[in-house]
């Protein structure tokens, strides 16, 4: 169907509101049904067995006496799950992620799975597997995996992106070079050049909620299954075709999600689930422990960064090189390429160069955390520009305006910038009162831009005009942000009826056709496009059946304000009929009403932001409190302000975290030390300051409304604005994420220490 | 004629070529032409690759025209959170 998806300028009635969410009662009941939440009859519990070492041949697994435990209904292991995935490297390594074959490839990778008629008889058969491993050298830093002299996880790993291709197997997956110009040549321009080495630590999305589902798989070959998702269409078609299912046959329901940042992007131990269900003939539910969560799902990339930027006194960046390493756990990832890729997008170079490498190492597959790879690619630059800025005695803001990117710049990744929203963010935060707010002893002021890409993708909407006149909206992507508000809001719109009139449920993968994963800040973007042009859809059908009722020519009818009108004085005096009436009607008019659309939503259009951030030290301690943080970044158009803002400041306190606390801390024996929210300490509400947030409106000239996505960028900024502002109050360069206490004494310590020998060599 | 930037790890898979020329008139036609003239770069293809015309990024889109001396970049499948 035709359909327009140009930004026209609209005036809005509804959509800018701010009304309560409709799963907000829910959720604060206790009411809302998660991922553990579901029971079927005679389910049963599954457990996973994991290995305890980072990196170990599995020479035998022997699962007959755990077989023979009463009470336990199936053993699996990875002979349960043969190789389906017909030489696709992507799916052979989700495969071998969910269930390891023949090594073990980081502690926590599992190895077998049973399911059992309760939780004490599941805990008690995984201890009566036995498995015999053979222990290999390991390796989870993403520098030494990188020496020749390193243990290799995989024989056939021969580094990409590198001609000729190396014969020697190495842990390097992969060597991606952006950029343009001659960086050798803008250096030599440069009357300032600074070069710094970056390190970050390994976080983890730090979602509430555990992996959860309840898989149920009958003797038919017909299964169901209840999952916490970022995206049931994928998990579904992942595990179908792990499985050997056909994508019909197994229907998907999404639970509420309690966060999930990117990390419930991937399939974990869903396969699983349906294998040990498949086997036993029952109903499993499988439900992660905290240290699963952390040992054996998704975490972000640690990484090694190399950052040289040079510029002329007056200002402007002659040129900027990067080198970005990055693990992505023992999986060829994307990670580095991203980093590559957004390292340098805020600015206007002429002279660039970012070179990633992918690497693999003993420690869990890396996935997706909100605008992946960005904030650790920021941190390094925006640490420089900020030094580059002070060494030639500008203020920062000021050098990075003079910098930044704007239509018509070629970007540091190729292409050549539309309209983009980098300039209103830092002019926006150079007039903020926060600038300008005066600050105490041990205080420091940091600021940072931010970009990420976002995207659109595949996604399928329906809206039904019910008998009463009441409205249902049907999603296919998953509300991980206040969603199902802002397809409510802008279905009231188009229809001219009133919000609470109108009911967005997400529907489950039997009801809708494909939709990717609610990933890459696209819900509200996509499924909000797609809203707009099925609710378009049904107000066609609504005055099709108008003209019926008034006997005049369908091209003789017009919508407005939520009711049908004749079109002009000559198509007749009728009364308008409300959308009510027009449903109550419609039995007699052709049958139900609906509106429908299928596309692939794409024009989401890049994002930027810019953070400041007021941090205090404790110099006796080296705790560091954070005590004012605002956020500016371009929303194209905010649906439903409120969760902006929660946007806004959920990324800007995911940041705070990773800036200052969180790390995955490895023993030298290659496990996992800190699995759990006691010793990895993610920011709790008395730790944040409250976050101020300022939206502007620049609309993305893709979207009918002007919509842009806005969860992934906010957490771009923060670790770079955070560590220019512990640097700026310890007067030392900080260098390694997160700037935790013992790291900033230390920092404290070496500049003393470093005064002290200057002082006697003088 | 279509002038196509590579990225760097697809400029490895081209013979190190930073750009190649090929007659297309949407993205469809462009993928064909490249994997039979540069099969190094048909895994890429299979794998995933998005494409920037004139600064707007396409992921799936394979029916979108390239118009006349379009700038057109292939880039690595972008993933989100």
């Amino acid at each position: 169907m035709a359909y327009d998806t140009n930004y026209t300028g609209q005036k809005f009635k509804v959509v800018g509101t701010r009304p309560l969410r409709p799963d907000g009662v829910d959720k604060v009941t206790g009411r809302a049904r998660y991922g553990a939440d579901a029971f079927a009859p005679g389910q049963l519990v599954g457990r996973v067995l994991r290995s305890p070492h980072a990196h170990a041949k599995i020479v035998k697994i022997d699962t007959s006496k755990a077989e023979r435990l009463a009470g336990v209904k199936a053993v699996i292991t990875s002979a349960d799950l043969p190789d389906l995935t017909n030489g696709d490297q992507a799916m052979y390594d989700m495969l071998v992620n969910c269930m390891a074959r023949e090594k073990a490839l980081y502690d926590g990778h599992a190895v077998a799975a049973v399911a059992a008629i309760d939780a004490a008889t599941a805990k008690k058969a995984l201890k009566l597997i036995n498995v015999e491993y053979k222990v290999l050298p390991h390796v989870t830093d993403v520098d030494e995996a990188m020496k020749p002299s390193a243990p290799v996880l995989h024989a056939n790993m021969f580094t990409e992106g590198v001609e000729p291709k190396p014969a020697k197997a190495s842990n390097i997956a992969k060597r991606t070079e952006f950029g343009h110009g001659d960086v050798e040549a803008g250096f030599k321009e440069a009357d300032v050049i600074v070069e710094r080495s970056f390190r970050t630590e390994q976080t983890h999305q730090g979602y509430i909620e555990p992996h959860a589902c309840l898989a149920n798989v009958g003797p038919d070959g017909q299964g169901e299954m209840w999952v916490c998702t970022q995206g049931h269409f994928v998990y579904r078609n992942h595990c179908a075709q792990l499985l050997g299912m056909d994508a019909a046959k197994l229907r998907v329901t999404a639970s509420e999600i309690g966060g999930g940042f990117g990390g419930k992007t991937h399939i974990w131990a869903e396969p699983l689930a349906l294998a040990l269900s498949r086997k036993a003939n029952r109903p499993v539910k499988l439900v992660m422990t905290r240290d699963e969560v952390f040992k054996a799902s998704g975490p972000t990339s640690s990484t090694s960064i190399d950052v040289k930027i040079g510029a002329t006194k007056d200002g402007r960046i002659t040129a900027a090189t990067a080198t970005l390493r990055y693990q992505g756990g023992p999986f060829l990832g994307i990670w580095a390429e991203l980093g590559a890729m957004t390292s340098y997008a805020c600015y206007d170079l002429k002279n660039v160069k970012t070179v990633g490498y992918e690497v693999v190492v003993n420690r869990p597959k890396v996935a997706a955390y909100r605008a992946p790879s960005a904030p650790m690619a920021a941190f390094a630059v925006e640490s420089v520009v900020d030094e580059v800025a002070a060494k030639i005695g500008m203020d920062a803001v000021e050098f990075r305006i003079k910098n930044a990117a704007k239509e018509g710049t070629k970007s540091s990744y190729g292409p050549t910038y539309g309209p983009i929203g980098i300039g209103p963010t830092l002019e926006a935060a150079q007039n903020h009162p926060h600038m300008r707010a005066p600050l105490g002893k041990n205080q420091g002021r940091g600021m940072a831009c931010g970009f990420w890409f976002n995207f659109g993708g595949q996604t399928c909407t329906s809206l039904n005009v019910n008998p009463d006149g009441s409205v249902t909206v049907a999603v296919g992507t998953i509300d991980v942000g206040g969603s199902r508000a802002s397809m409510a809001l802008i279905a009231a719109e188009e229809l001219g009826v009133a919000y609470e009139n109108v009911r967005c449920v997400v529907a489950d993968t039997s009801s809708l056709g494909h939709n990717d994963m609610s990933d890459g800040s696209r819900v509200t973007f996509s499924s909000g496009m797609n809203t707009v042009i099925a609710a378009r859809n049904a107000k066609k059908v609504l005055c099709q059946r108008a003209a019926k009722m008034w006997k005049i020519p369908e091209d003789a009818v017009t919508w407005e304000d939520g009711h049908a009108k004749p079109a002009g004085a000559n198509a007749g005096d009728f009364p308008p009929l409300s959308l009510k009436e027009i449903a109550a009607a419609a039995a007699n008019t052709g049958g139900p009403i609906a509106g429908h659309n299928e596309f692939v939503a794409d024009g989401a259009g890049v994002s930027f932001a810019t953070h400041i951030c007021d941090v205090e030290l404790d110099p006796e301690t080296g705790a560091t409190r954070v005590i004012r943080y605002t956020v500016i970044q371009d929303a194209g158009k905010a649906i439903h302000p409120s969760y902006v803002e929660g946007q806004y400041q959920g990324g800007a306190a995911q940041g705070i975290g990773w800036a200052l606390n969180e790390e995955y801390v490895y023993g030298k024996d290659g496990r996992l030390q800190n699995a759990g929210f006691l010793d990895y300490r993610i920011p709790v509400c008395s730790d944040l300051p409250m976050i101020d947030t300022v939206i502007l409106e620049i609309p993305n000239p893709n979207h009918p409304y002007g919509v842009r996505g806005v969860g992934e960028t906010s957490i771009v900024p923060p670790l770079a604005a955070i560590a220019n502002a512990v640097s700026n109050a310890a007067g030392v360069r900080m260098t390694h994420i997160p700037m935790s206490p013992p790291r900033i004494l230390k920092a404290l310590d070496d500049k003393k220490a470093r005064k002290a020998a200057k002082a006697k060599a003088a | 004629m279509v002038n196509v930037v590579l990225w760097g790890a697809l400029s490895a898979a081209a013979g190190g070529a930073k750009t190649v020329d090929v007659e297309a008139h949407d993205i469809r036609d462009m993928f064909g032409k490249l994997a039979a003239e540069y099969p190094g770069i048909k895994p890429h293809i299979e794998r995933g690759i998005a494409v920037s015309i004139n600064g707007r990024i396409f992921r799936d889109s394979w029916d979108e025209k390239i118009p006349e001396n379009a700038e057109v970049y292939l880039l690595p499948r972008i993933a989100g959170g």
